[in-house]
């Protein structure tokens, strides 16, 4: 898993791109290069912009300036490209209730008008461990194979680009260890994820290289070795311990409070949850 | 595949989805025609004996007609419920982040909505037969009713599409159905509107149920229909192409 070569032009770029509704401005100026074949982690707090940004990725919502180009294509100009190129999973699992597992997925590569859906269909339901319950309505399924689903419906076509949001929020320890097994196989596999969530540990798990955005902006970007490097090095007495992601985020956010302490807060809390 | 190629085969595909969900609930459609029929009943066997129509026809061939437009007016609100439920839970913006005709998304709902809403009419009408409605309009005329059915549902069903975009919550996508289902009452549906005093009277001769109602009513009772026919085409295709407009709004709004 490591970044793809620096020649190689970025399968996402962002530019200055901003975005208010109303009086509130969301976006202040994003700047972001995702490498092909990457794990980007965006990284920030409840509010911060993350879904407005994945929206905008998503030809979704219109930014108010800046640009923004996926694969190549920019999002303004070239949509329906966009949309080939990029998948998108968003915050709730969208499944098609009613629908069985089987029939969610072969409705999206009728879809894609993809030559032979349902054995596209079978094949995905065996890849995420769904064949036993692919006749089963979405509706019945608990909530980490309903985003199993939701994965495998964005990745039928196989589009190179897939941007998931916040893609374990509200599953159990166990899915979530099988949302991230099945994130880091995409990236093996070649395809380009961005990924946003406020876990922490996710990001420092998953990711290549690691965004923070806070208040409308990129504050930083980094593997998780530069991000830990902005840190001083621990004070006098030899702490083995290195700073956590966590303490490097809460330090570059300007929280209050030491760094390089135990994680405290009720960050930590959520984390663990 | 050419773009209107694309437009059609999304739109298809998106219509059989939905299509699904009614096939694996059908009470919607037997819900849609429960009040529709308790109404049949109702002014068939308790009020339409002191109803004088002035008609000399059975009174239940003089209310079917405004029973049938009830029965369409309650059964759009299916579909804002459906694409209400389709945003909450994320399908829609799946949907419109795909490679897709975005408008192959709507019309699949509203495609739907004529199909179901036909369904639904087609139980009342049997129920009307066995309550002893007769008609001996011909086929030309039965397919003059059926397509001004069909275009009725089809300028509602765009009024429940900006509904079901717009609702915040399940109830309010519905809501906006309950005024449409009683604009009939205030029409010639049930009693002549000479019968009521001057400023009803008035409403009930210049809004649209009356125009469409004495249209399907001269088609089935085999009574020229006069200029009441294009007072009733001008209506439905007017709120459908303003409803069309609208939606398209609220949905670049959405994008902004």
């Amino acid at each position: 898993m490591t970044a793809a070569p620096a020649l190689a032009p970025a399968a996402l770029r962002v530019r200055g791109v901003t975005k208010s509704f109303g009086d509130l401005a969301v976006l202040r100026g994003v700047d972001l290069e995702v490498a092909r074949g990457s794990i980007l982690a965006l990284l920030g707090s409840n509010g911060a912009g993350k879904t407005t940004l994945v929206r905008i990725l998503a030809t979704l919502l219109a930014a108010d300036a800046g640009t923004a180009e996926v694969d190549g294509h920019d999002v303004a100009a070239e949509a329906p490209q966009v949309r080939e190129s990029l998948s998108l999973t968003g915050q709730f699992a969208a499944v098609d209730e009613v629908l069985t597992g089987r029939e969610n997925l072969i409705l999206v590569a009728r879809l894609r008008h993809l030559p032979r859906p349902a054995a596209v269909a079978d094949a995905m339901l065996e890849r995420f461990a769904l064949t036993a319950a692919g006749r089963r309505r979405a509706g019945t399924y608990s909530g980490g194979m309903r985003r199993r689903l939701d994965i495998a419906m964005s990745l039928v076509g196989d589009p190179p680009v897939i941007v998931l949001d916040e893609p374990t929020t509200g599953l159990d320890p166990q899915s979530r260890l099988e949302v991230w097994r099945t994130i880091r196989e995409l990236a093996t596999g070649g395809t380009t994820v961005l990924l946003t969530t406020q876990h922490l540990d996710e990001a420092e798990q998953l990711a290549d290289r690691i965004a923070i955005l806070h208040e409308g902006r990129i504050v930083h970007t980094g593997t998780l070795a530069e991000l830990r490097a902005l840190l001083p090095a621990a004070p006098v007495e030899m702490v083995q311990k290195q700073p956590s992601l966590e303490d490097v985020f809460l330090a570059l956010i300007g929280h209050d409070g030491p760094p390089a302490t135990a994680p405290s807060g009720p960050t930590a809390q959520e984390t663990a949850s | 595949m050419t773009a209107a190629a694309h437009a059609l085969a999304d739109t298809r595909i998106l219509t059989g989805r939905s299509l699904k969900h009614i096939l694996r609930s059908p009470d919607t459609i037997i819900t849609t025609a429960i009040t529709p029929i308790a109404l049949l009943l109702l002014f068939v066997f308790v009020l339409g004996g002191a109803i004088d129509t002035g008609s000399g026809g059975s009174y239940i061939a003089y209310m079917l007609p405004g029973i049938l437009l009830i029965t369409i007016a309650s059964g759009i609100a299916y579909t804002a419920y459906r694409l209400f439920m389709d945003k909450q839970g994320g399908v829609f913006e799946r949907l419109r982040s795909m490679p897709i005709a975005r408008s192959s998304v709507l019309w699949a709902h509203v495609l739907t909505s004529v199909v179901a809403n036909l369904a639904s009419v087609a139980v009342v009408l049997a129920v009307a037969l066995l309550l002893g409605f007769r008609s001996g309009a011909g086929i030309g005329a039965w397919l003059a009713v059926a397509g001004i059915l069909a275009l009725f549902t089809l300028a509602l069903t765009w009024v429940a599409v900006i509904a079901g975009l717009t609702a915040g919550s399940v109830e309010g996508a519905s809501a906006f159905s309950y005024p449409l289902i009683f604009l009939p009452f205030i029409s010639s549906a049930f009693v002549p509107t000479q019968s009521m005093p001057g400023p009803v009277a008035w409403f009930a001769e210049h809004q649209p149920v009356t125009a469409i109602v004495d249209t399907i009513r001269a088609l089935l009772s085999r009574q020229s229909v006069g200029g009441d026919i294009w007072v009733a085409l001008a209506w439905m295709v007017g709120v459908l192409v303003l409803a069309w407009i609208g939606a398209a709004a609220v949905q670049r709004r959405a994008a902004r």
